[in-house]
């Protein structure tokens, strides 16, 4: 039988994807990269990387972390219970399909509608706001020293996103609790809150801190609904960065792209964190 | 907002819709749950408020129904959502044009490119789209590539880079498409009856991946309307989000009317990706 | 009193009868096998006796107390799942110490247990692995020593080797009664596989369409079946439509060729009956004196390694399974050969009044 070795060309068939890929994605990416390691004169340096630690540089990144934190766990957590409710919870199914649905939409509601509904409804004269002045007597910024253009107010604003995406990330994993699982506990002697602790959470352990990663991943790169809340005065690295892009910073682009650098390592360690917990937790239940 | 990392979530939909579900028939629960009713309405509270609210400052004008009746006749409005629909289509037309062969490519030809790709078309969660913007604009401004200065160069540019985001799920819904119509045989067939590659990819291959085709390009559209960072940067003024933002820094009530109309268009998109969702589980699973 | 008791049990979902008018009263140490067809009730049944349904109506008792109302985690039976369902984030020691962790029992006391479990199912190394790293069998095994670790009162098994290989799915099976002799534990078994109830059970239980067909020794149950039913699902069987000539003397036709059978014949002349006759009754040939002879043509002749089964046509929808053993001086007949079988009086049995259609059954039987 006569063996013809052709050269194959079938890679040939993706390169409008790479060179597209490479257009819209790799080349900027790739300068940022490159001017992060530049000098104003075009000279490579590290120095970008050390003003870093400069100015209200740090500030911004740790107002990133401290809001991506409280968003990740708060959300994550309340999220979680959210989705066990319309999921394992009793009640009935419609609720279900209109609470994914629901977070479907609430997911995507961020941005600048989402900052002006929560300027309508805890702003200065926002509905709950004057709600709570006229029947309680309660002002929030004098009485309960809140103000929503401020850290919490982001965090509080955040949750909005957060709490449908852990919902719709965590459904999946829900429902992959297998009812024999439940049915071997009880049938091996275990109450609810013991199928829970030795069983249910365990196997969810790996899903849940992958997602809480995702939201902190997702509230780290946030940009719209913060600037359009706070128009900037709060400093976070987001909006930083905008501010570095419009150039309305002092003439140090490098330093605008060490800041980029930085975001981008801090996601890629998100990413990187969360595909290995996905990794784990589809280990144990292959079988 | 970044259309970055949560666009994992709107992945968590449609990986529901396009994957048959598991025969899991939830837990009997033997009360319906006290705890869940309250988490139930407390997250209700959470989210229905900000939207009463919203529409309640829509309505404090007098009459009632001057913000919107402001916001509808206002050009700049149907303007913007013109504008925004526009980018949308072409967005989604561009990215399948894109996304549709290279899927069906890497899994029918290469598939040890298979990571390489999807790499690729994950980059949008690492970064986010106030970087990418960022790059964007630092390229195409300076010699060679000098479109920022157009109108029609910076429209381009917004369209790229929407097709970008749009990688994420319109890959995943395609691939798992073309995953659960077991392209590989419909081929071989087709290709047995003297089909030729344009032919199998219109007719055969198309038409079985209608759902995905559909449920991706619903879900770019949400992205498109409610997109902002990009087009500000941009300076895109036409795009709803920006159209949206200097509203509400100019106005009073009607960005709210704006704001509702906006997440009524966002929930009808989704519910039409439900129902086009509902039929496409039905036919998954009984071809297994 | 029995040790384990269901009297008058009934099961509905909504306006489908899943169980109805279950009873058995099973001895202690005894194996019973629910054997049927897929949705006949069987696990629907077991699974009242786990406490996972709760009955519509009727008792079911446990070594005299009442179990039908209480919740499964307080019934004292060891119930291993079709899938296994082992917990994946426990090793295989720890799936085995559940049912003892969680009451209470202290360490040391169920390291031993587990231990003397795993040696049991013969899996004494494993204890450390994780379910994704064991074979089919090896999960089952565990799932067997888990049910039975915190000693229950019976043990419970719904058809655990449906997912395996048919040689492990021997091998295991006949492990699992050496196991259930050893301990002398009351034992439910339901399965679809009619081999498995035979070789296994001291009493098999058949059901279809959410009643009880017929309980009995697989012995009186395969020789001996009181209905259609359990005479077409359990082995193989020929159905044969006869036409009374004389129904005192017991002689009937078929295809025209006249037979007599022994068992009693209710219906008058003229009248068709159906009769049931297992294929090992039937022989090539003329046979020995006083056997019943018919005339026909080889429909079919398979070779199934130990065994040859011929299929004869006596006449248009009349085919009749015989099986030989296969031996190398055996000639096999060509098809369309005419041939000659026989089969005693006493072979046939007279299905119930109410016949099996006959198509159904051949295509059963098949």
């Amino acid at each position: 039988m006569r063996v013809r070795r052709r050269p194959t060309f079938a890679w040939v068939g993706v390169v409008p994807f790479f060179l597209f890929a490479i257009a819209a994605l790799g080349l900027p990416v790739g300068f940022l990269v490159i001017g992060s390691f530049q000098n104003a004169d075009g000279d490579l340096t590290l120095q970008n990387f050390a003003d870093l630690s400069t100015g209200t540089i740090p500030r911004a990144f740790l107002n990133s972390i401290e809001i991506s934190l409280v968003t990740a766990v708060g959300g994550g957590f309340f999220g979680f219970l959210l989705a066990w409710a319309v999921i394992m919870g009793g009640l009935p199914s419609w609720i279900r399909s209109a609470v994914m649905t629901f977070s479907g939409v609430a997911s995507n509601f961020a941005g600048v509608p989402l900052a002006l509904a929560f300027v309508f409804t805890l702003g200065n004269l926002g509905l709950v706001t004057k709600f709570l002045f006229d029947t309680f007597g309660l002002s929030l910024r004098q009485d309960l020293g809140f103000t929503l253009y401020s850290k919490t107010g982001i965090e509080i604003v955040y949750f909005y996103f957060q709490f449908p995406l852990m919902v719709l990330i965590i459904a999946p994993a829900l429902d992959g609790l297998r009812r024999e699982w439940r049915e071997a506990s009880e049938n091996l002697g275990a109450s609810a809150f013991q199928y829970w602790r030795h069983v249910a959470l365990p196997i969810l352990t790996p899903s849940i801190l992958g997602t809480m990663i995702l939201l902190f991943g997702n509230s780290f790169g946030a940009q719209a609904t913060a600037f359009q809340l706070t128009g900037g005065t709060i400093e976070i690295a987001t909006i930083a960065i905008g501010r570095q892009i419009r150039g309305d910073v002092l003439h140090n682009p490098g330093l605008g792209y060490a800041m980029a650098m930085g975001m981008v390592v801090v996601m890629s360690v998100v990413i990187t964190a969360y595909t290995w917990l996905q990794r784990r937790s589809e280990r144990w239940l292959r079988s | 907002m970044s259309g970055g990392v949560q666009g994992l979530g709107r992945l968590g939909i449609m990986a529901s819709w396009l994957k048959p579900r598991p025969g899991s028939e939830g837990h009997r629960r033997r009360r319906g749950s006290l705890v869940a009713w309250v988490i139930l309405i407390a997250g209700v509270v959470y989210f229905l408020v900000p939207l009463v609210a919203t529409f309640q400052f829509s309505l404090r004008p007098t009459p009632t129904t001057l913000a919107y009746t402001n916001v509808l006749n206002d050009p700049k409005f149907s303007g913007s959502l013109l504008y925004s629909f526009t980018v949308a289509i072409i967005t989604i037309f561009a990215s399948l044009a894109i996304i549709v062969p290279t899927a069906f490519w890497v899994r029918l030809k290469v598939p040890h490119l298979r990571t390489a790709v999807e790499f690729v078309t994950l980059m949008p969660f690492i970064i986010p789209a106030v970087i990418l913007v960022f790059g964007v604009i630092r390229v195409y401004s300076a010699k060679p590539f000098v479109f920022t200065r157009t109108e029609f160069g910076s429209d381009a540019l917004l369209v790229a880079t929407y097709v970008v985001l749009s990688f994420p799920y319109m890959y995943r819904a395609v691939d798992t498409g073309l995953a659960a119509i077991d392209v590989r045989s419909l081929t071989e067939a087709a290709q047995s009856l003297g089909a030729g590659w344009p032919r199998i990819i219109v007719r055969v291959i198309l038409p079985n991946l209608r759902t995905a085709l559909l449920s991706g390009a619903f879900l770019t559209f949400a992205i498109v309307l409610g997109e902002y960072t990009i087009a500000s940067f941009l300076a895109r003024n036409d795009q709803f989000g920006v159209y949206l933002s200097l509203l509400g820094q100019n106005k009073a009530f009607e960005p709210a009317a704006v704001s509702l109309i906006s997440f009524g268009l966002t929930w009808l998109a989704m519910i039409v990706i439900a129902l086009i969702g509902r039929g496409s589980r039905v036919t998954v699973v009984g071809a297994r | 009193m029995s040790f384990l008791e269901l009297t008058g049990i009934q099961k509905h979902f909504g306006p489908v009868v899943a169980v109805e008018d279950f009873n058995l009263a099973a001895e202690r140490g005894e194996f019973v096998s629910f054997l049927g067809p897929s949705g006949c009730g069987k696990t629907t049944t077991l699974r009242m006796i786990a406490g996972f349904e709760i009955p519509t109506a009727g008792t079911i008792r446990l070594d005299g107390g009442d179990i039908t109302n209480r919740p499964p985690n307080r019934r004292n039976v060891g119930m291993v799942f079709q899938s296994y369902a082992l917990f994946p984030n426990m090793n295989v020691a720890d799936n085995v110490g559940f049912g003892l962790k969680v009451r209470k029992r202290p360490s040391d006391q169920i390291k031993k247990r587990v231990g003397e479990l795993l040696e049991l199912v013969h899996l004494g190394k494993m204890g450390p692995r994780y379910p994704y790293q064991l074979s089919g069998g090896q999960q089952q095994r565990v799932a067997l020593a888990r049910a039975l670790a915190f000693e229950p009162e019976v043990l419970l098994l719904d058809e655990p080797l449906s997912a395996l290989d048919a040689k492990i799915r021997v091998s295991l099976r006949q492990e699992i009664r050496a196991i259930q002799r050893q301990l002398g534990i009351t034992t439910v078994y339901v399965t679809h596989d009619q081999e498995e109830a035979l070789s296994l059970s001291d009493r098999i239980v058949v059901m279809s369409e959410g009643r009880i067909e017929q309980i009995g020794t697989p012995f009186d149950v395969y020789n001996f079946p009181t209905t259609g039913f359990v005479a077409s699902f359990v082995g193989t069987l020929n159905v044969l439509p006869a036409a009374v000539v004389e129904s005192g003397s017991g002689r009937l036709s078929v295809g025209g060729q006249e037979f007599r059978i022994s068992r009693p014949v209710e219906a008058r002349a003229g009248e068709t009956i159906s009769l049931a006759l297992r294929p090992e009754m039937v022989t090539l040939g003329t046979g020995p004196e006083g056997s019943n002879v018919l005339r026909g043509t080889v429909a079919d002749v398979s070779f199934l390694g130990s065994i040859v089964r011929m299929r004869i046509r006596i006449v248009d929808g009349v085919v009749v399974t015989l099986d030989v053993f296969n031996e190398p001086t055996l000639v096999l007949p060509q098809l369309q050969e005419s041939i000659t079988i026989s089969f005693p009086a006493e072979g046939p049995l007279v299905l119930e009044s109410v016949p099996v259609p006959v198509a159904d059954v051949l295509a059963l039987e098949a």
